[in-house]
């Protein structure tokens, strides 16, 4: 166990270990438990929804209806998107931020330690009532993940009503979460610890949670818009009550956008520590990378119309959010272009982190690029609402988003087990995913191009070639999957012990403690220089 | 990093064959007008802007992949910080946005401009099917897709334009400003052609505007673009462009066609005309939701088969047809169908799936109904 702190404090608690047996789960405060809870949480999210993925992959695997009806289909992609978004990456982070925050700047815990397991024990609770609304009269909601009015409201089935509470609840948990990492940032920091020595990765999750406060409160208020609209008689989005279906579309992109950099920006912070140590060189631009990730997050406030440059917005707004958003390439070019300098001259080795997260920046690069194309307002009436836009969201959040919490996971392991990863494991892993991902969403370029539109359940002949060879690279990357799960369980179980250090090239207060950390990170402020 | 390579080499070879024979479509079609052909060079000169900027920044990569390797013995530099680099590579980047803003500012501007249209047409919405009025000529029409469900479930070869066909394709005519306005009557649609290169969304309660100038006399297919419930992937779009007399002569033809089916309610009908009449009707406009079978899919669409209202009062089930129900999906079909095409539907529910009632609507009876409702306003 851990020394013997030199307090007077008697508590007889203080110092010991975890409780024994679900109590421990169930009441915990300590950060890497409700890290660990967070994280466990996503994986099987993760697997619900990537099950969900299979399902209309396997749909479309040739035309015609062979599966699944088109309702069910709707229900499919519309819970697929939700499990995805507020399922398996937001609380991945938050378990990352957990399990990682206290460590890095030098805290014993989180700030605010009974919070922290109310916010991560709403979430069972939440996604137990939306996946209950399959087994309802009428069905899951099936206006896809985005809800738009007056589809989710005068055209919705019953069910939705327990995605709006269940939406709420998420909402709840996050916005908790963000006050509780803002709260650790700001106070907890080890002496010395000043704002820019702050690592990489607190510094972008200090940011997301600015934007997570700054926007679930416009996602609380739309969705009880639309609550209101189904059972209280008002006419927010119905046109016939003097409302506007369009007004819906602007308040959820004013959240949705930058929901997309809430899911993007912790993994440029994993990726951050993870290139200089296996370049084993320090990050190049640190200032830079700091600067660059806030002016994305205020950025992201002024783009949200680029998702709506189709619903017949005058000619002045759609120069202003064409410009806006071609605007936001800078800072994420200035990211990768410090990444790519941060390699320069390094002494570089390929262990399973470093191939997830190089593998990030190449194929979050090319989801940036598609996203610079769909930025250009006149193409963009050809590329709205077909596969081209699901390529390009697929790209940042798959390869982007998943691969960054992927490769996250592998560099810190051995840190949260003591055991030393498996690498031809993890490779193993690494190599199925790579080809997978990009076998499934490539090829949804050209169909998009070609004209197949988004979320439909059967497609026209031409579209018929890529869309068998997305299945197949879909079921590749799904089933690979279960060697990640296997790769954690076994790593948990038995391996050979791990140094303090882990990797030749970390640097950082995590890599000082023992491998596995004592219960309680630090009891006594490390000394910062 | 080797098998990576023998990855991209292998993918390669796969599609060799395909893109000689050009059977796998990979890219945008650039239209048959002036925008879409504009959009067209726009979207090529932005993707090879960015598929130089791709190769720059993976080739830097790889070659630090390669030559500074540990493995090669490469011993790593101290480097982390170049004010001048980072102040470099956020101006070019800056300069290749302005050059990118200045053609796509210069072709949104062309195609914000409805003025001096020849021809309105105005494209409405309906789960799940279009709508085209003709505004000045007097015509007015649906366009369902005509694929037929068992294509769609397997159980007959899929045609060469399977889900990409209609009855009435909207018929246009070459080389004339067009202008359409859309709405929608229920939920949002969103209507495209890419080889005209317009989408617009259709909004209930809103109008948008969009228009088009077409070169070349064919056939032209596209979908709806926005997710409007269960069968969305079924309301194609297909437009049929003639030359300028052909149109005229198509015009004419449609409009004295309309004016006939008028006609048709003040004569007396008989229950076989009428049953066949309905199931037509029945079945392009109604099974969408309450099925061929009349079985309905309960409790969204409720079934027809031996529903209380169906097979009770005529005066309620009249009712529920031409007015629909607000808040539901149930629209009014009064000024969808004609009188006689409203009388055929109510008595082939009343007397189809075994409903057997044995009544019989006339057209003129329906006729009479509808004037009393357009009068009392
Ligand atoms: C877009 C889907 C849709 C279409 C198309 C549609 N209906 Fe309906 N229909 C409904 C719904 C939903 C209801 C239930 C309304 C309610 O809540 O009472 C309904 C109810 C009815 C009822 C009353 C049934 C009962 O037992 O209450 C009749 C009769 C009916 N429809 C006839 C028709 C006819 C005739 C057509 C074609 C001309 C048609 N419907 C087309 C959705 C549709
Ligand atoms: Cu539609």
């Amino acid at each position: 166990m851990s020394a013997v702190g030199t307090e007077v404090d008697t508590h007889d608690d203080h110092h010991h270990g975890p409780a024994r047996g679900i109590g421990r789960w169930l009441f915990t405060t300590n950060h890497k438990d409700i890290g660990t809870l967070y994280l466990f949480f996503s994986l099987i999210m993760f697997l619900i929804g990537g099950s969900m993925a299979l399902l209309i992959r396997a749909e479309l695997f040739q035309p015609g209806l062979q599966l699944i009806e088109p309702g069910f289909f709707n229900q499919m992609t519309t819970l697929h998107g939700l499990i995805m978004v507020f399922g398996a990456v937001m609380p991945a982070f938050v378990g990352l931020a957990n399990w990682m925050i206290p460590i890095m700047i030098g805290a014993p815990d989180m700030a605010l330690p009974r919070m922290n397991n109310w916010s991560f024990w709403i979430l069972p609770f939440a996604f137990a009532m939306l996946l209950s609304s399959l087994f309802m009269e009428g069905g899951a909601p099936n206006f896809g993940w985005t809800f738009y009015a007056p589809l989710s409201t005068t055209y919705a089935p019953p069910s939705v009503t327990y995605f709006v509470f269940g939406v709420h609840m998420m909402g709840i948990s996050s916005i908790m979460g963000a006050i509780n990492i803002i709260a650790t940032i700001t106070n907890m920091r080890a002496p010395g610890m000043t704002w820019m020595k702050l690592p990489l990765f607190v510094w972008t999750w200090l940011i997301t949670a600015f934007l997570l406060l700054a926007v679930m409160p416009v996602l609380a208020g739309v969705v009880t818009m639309v609550l209101t609209d189904v059972h209280f008689g008002t006419s927010f989005f119905n046109a016939a009550g003097g409302g506007d279906p369009v007004l819906f579309q602007h308040v959820f992109w004013f959240f949705g956008h930058p929901e997309v950099y809430i899911m993007i920006l912790p993994a440029f912070g994993i990726v951050s520590h993870i290139i200089p140590t296996f370049a084993r060189k320090p990050l190049f631009g640190y200032a830079s990378m700091v600067y660059a990730t806030a002016s994305i997050a205020v950025l992201s406030f002024t783009v949200w119309a680029h998702h709506m440059f189709t619903v017949g917005i005058p000619l002045a707004g759609e120069l202003f959010f064409m410009y806006a958003t071609m605007a936001i390439a800078v800072p994420t070019g200035v990211k990768v272009f410090n990444w790519m300098a941060t390699m320069w001259r390094g002494s570089i080795t390929f262990e399973t982190p470093m191939l997830f997260a190089l593998a990030f920046v190449v194929l979050f690069t090319i989801g940036g690029l598609s996203g610079l194309m769909l930025a250009i307002a006149p193409s963009d009436f050809q590329y709205h609402d077909t596969y081209f836009v699901v390529a390009h969201f697929h790209y940042v959040l798959v390869p982007g988003a998943v691969f960054g919490i992927m490769a996250g996971v592998y560099f810190w392991l051995p840190k949260w087990t003591g055991h030393v990863l498996d690498e031809r494991a993890g490779r193993r892993h690494f190599w199925l995913s790579f080809i997978g991902v990009n076998l499934t969403f490539f090829p949804m370029h050209f169909i998009g191009l070609a004209g197949m539109p988004r979320r439909i359940p059967d497609y026209a002949l031409q579209f018929a070639d890529f869309n068998m060879v997305a299945s197949i690279g879909a079921f590749l990357f799904g089933f690979s999957q279960l060697l990640f799960v296997w790769n954690v369980i076994s790593n948990i179980r038995k391996g050979r012990q791990a140094t303090d250090q882990v990797w030749e090239g970390a640097q950082g207060l995590e890599w000082e403690l023992s491998s596995p950390p004592p219960y309680h990170s630090f009891s006594e402020p490390p000394k910062v220089n | 990093m080797a098998s990576a390579l023998a990855f991209v080499a292998a993918l390669a070879l796969a599609c060799m064959p395909a893109v000689v024979s050009g059977a796998w479509e990979v890219n945008l079609d650039p239209g048959v007008t002036e925008i879409s052909r504009a959009i067209f060079d726009l979207h090529m000169t932005i993707f090879w802007i960015c598929v130089a900027i791709a190769c720059l920044v993976f080739g830097v990569m790889l070659w630090a992949a390669y030559f500074h390797r540990k493995s090669r013995g490469a011993v790593a530099k101290h480097f982390h910080e170049n004010t001048f680099l980072e102040i470099l590579w956020t101006l070019i980047p800056i300069g290749i946005l302005v050059l990118m803003a200045v053609p796509a500012t210069a072709t949104l501007i062309k195609i914000y401009d409805p003025r001096d249209a020849e021809l309105d047409v105005l494209v409405t919405g309906y789960q799940w099917r279009w709508r085209y009025q003709y505004l000045d000529q007097e015509l007015d029409y649906f366009s369902n897709m005509s694929t037929p469900m068992e294509q769609v479930t397997n159980q007959a070869a899929k045609g060469e334009n399977y889900l990409l066909e209609v009855d009435r394709p909207l018929v246009l005519p070459v080389g004339k400003k067009i202008r359409f306005l859309l709405t929608s009557n229920d939920v949002i649609h969103s209507w495209w052609v890419p080889a005209i290169a317009v989408k617009q969304d259709a909004i209930p309660g809103f109008v948008n505007e969009a228009w088009t100038v077409i070169d070349k006399p064919g056939i032209y297919r596209g979908q709806c673009a926005e997710l409007c419930g269960q069968n969305h992937a079924f309301m194609p779009i297909v437009l049929d462009v003639r030359e300028e007399e052909e149109f005229a002569a198509w015009l004419s033809e449609a409009q004295a066609e309309a004016a006939a089916a008028g006609q048709e309610s003040t004569r007396e009908w008989t229950m076989d005309e009428l049953m066949a009449r309905g199931e037509e009707v029945y079945n392009t406009n109604c099974a969408a939701c309450h099925q061929v079978t009349g079985a309905g899919v309960p409790p969204v669409f409720p079934a027809l088969v031996g529903s209380p209202v169906v097979t009770g009062d005529i005066a309620a089930h009249e009712a529920i047809v031409l007015q629909g129900k607000a808040g539901t999906a149930m629209q009014s079909f009064a000024s969808q169908l004609s009188a006689a095409d409203l009388a055929a539907v109510i008595t082939y529910e009343r007397n189809a799936w075994g409903n057997n009632t044995g009544d019989l609507i006339q057209p003129s009876a329906i006729a009479e109904k509808l004037s009393n409702a357009t009068g009392g306003e």
